[in-house]
């Protein structure tokens, strides 16, 4: 395996791995929490904050459990509980020490959970073989990329709410329509990048 | 209860894509070609059809304050004896479909669906709801897949078998790329709302 660079892994997870419009995961809140650009930052920042969290804790599990115990099998239960506990200690956390983010955050902690954006970073950093560093960077990157795309998304769906458009496509056809434009740019931009 | 009307209402009305709008990240990553979208739904299908029965078995023994936990590690578990299976007998699929297949456990569908109808009815009524919802899913998966294979590549091959080719090659790469899923679904999308308002305004 080549040892990657580590901003070479970042600039992946931002732009050339886009997790929600080149990966489609977590497409349920793209398409859920963009209808106004205050809930989809808030709901970016959580995610930015248990990816990077998830991404430390499953590489410890995985490489000092799991792998010792040779039951790489399990490795999808341990994962997804890990995540629904780490949600909720966070939740408890930040709404013990900081009332003011808990907030803004807190409704959108428990979507988290069940956010298929999350258990892919993890899943895709042993897929990967990525060393501690590599994963925790490529978990920071991920919810990076996520939130950019989330608040263009977000920009664009609320100045576009007041356009005259046939009523069988307002809604949910337009986000998508919003959105190939928006992968289109991705995909001939990044693309051609070599890192 | 009519087994018929209950399995049909999985494919229109409760339509997992289009009716209740779960599960799109598979539905827009996998549906490359018409294989890999039969390949995702076969998954699909085989965990919502056990982890329905299982869990509507076994419904008057969880306890609703922890059902949620309860119900994601029964699902977890049928995930990864599917992927272990997969991993094994199709391993060509295994890789084509990458990290969708443990992602499976976070399917909206499953956990919806379990959620919503077999924490609540008994073992049979499940069983049909998860085969009719299963059914739904992997026609508009091949609906998708068929949509973006011909656009993209100009024919549709499906394990060996050439199903059906252009006589000209349209070459439009984009459409296996990611922009083609979006676009494919926002438009398939805007048909179902046109044909259900008109409907709607025709029943009165």
């Amino acid at each position: 395996m080549v040892e990657k660079a580590l901003f070479a892994i970042f600039l992946e997870g931002v732009f050339i791995k886009n997790f929600l419009i080149i990966q489609f995961l977590g497409l349920c809140s793209f398409v859920g929490v963009t209808k106004d650009v205050k809930s989809a930052a808030g709901m970016s920042g959580a995610v930015i904050f248990v990816m990077a969290m998830a991404s430390t804790a499953s590489y410890l599990l995985y490489t000092y459990i799991l792998v010792p115990t040779e039951m790489t099998f399990l490795d999808l239960i341990s994962f997804i509980v890990v995540i629904a506990a780490l949600v909720q200690l966070v939740e408890f956390v930040v709404r013990k020490n900081i009332p003011s983010l808990y907030r803004s955050l807190g409704i959108y902690l428990p979507l988290i959970t069940t956010n298929c954006a999350v258990l892919g970073v993890v899943l895709l950093n042993v897929q990967s073989q990525y060393n501690f560093m590599q994963s925790v960077v490529f978990g920071i990157s991920a919810g990076v990329g996520y939130t950019i795309v989330m608040l263009m998304m977000a920009s664009i769906r609320e100045r576009s709410t007041f356009v005259s458009i046939p009523s069988s496509i307002r809604g949910l056809p337009q986000a998508f329509l919003i959105a190939t434009m928006l992968s289109l740019a991705f995909v001939n931009y990044f693309w051609v990048i070599p890192i | 209860m009519n087994v018929f009307s209950e399995f049909m209402r999985g494919i229109t009305r409760d339509n997992p894509i289009f009716g209740l709008v779960l599960g799109l990240c598979p539905t827009l990553a996998v549906t490359t070609s018409v294989e890999n979208a039969i390949g995702m739904s076969a998954g699909t299908a085989f965990v919502l059809v056990c982890s329905n029965i299982f869990i509507s078995a076994m419904r008057k023994q969880i306890p609703s304050a922890v059902r949620l936990p309860i119900f994601i590690i029964i699902i977890a578990t049928f995930v990864s004896i599917v992927r272990m299976i997969m991993e094994a007998y199709v391993p060509s699929m295994y890789t084509a479909l990458g990290v969708f297949i443990p992602l499976i456990v976070v399917n909206c569908i499953i956990i919806g669906r379990a959620e919503a109808y077999a924490n609540k009815n008994s073992i049979f009524p499940s069983f049909i709801d998860a085969l009719g919802i299963s059914t739904g899913f992997l026609l508009v998966l091949m609906v998708i897949g068929g949509i973006r294979e011909i656009l993209g590549t100009g024919q549709i091959v499906s394990f060996g078998y050439t199903l059906l080719s252009l006589p000209v090659n349209p070459a439009v790469t984009t459409m296996i790329l990611p922009p083609g899923a979006f676009l494919t679904i926002g438009i398939l999308m805007a048909v179902v709302n046109y044909q259900r308002a008109k409907k709607r305004a025709k029943g009165g």
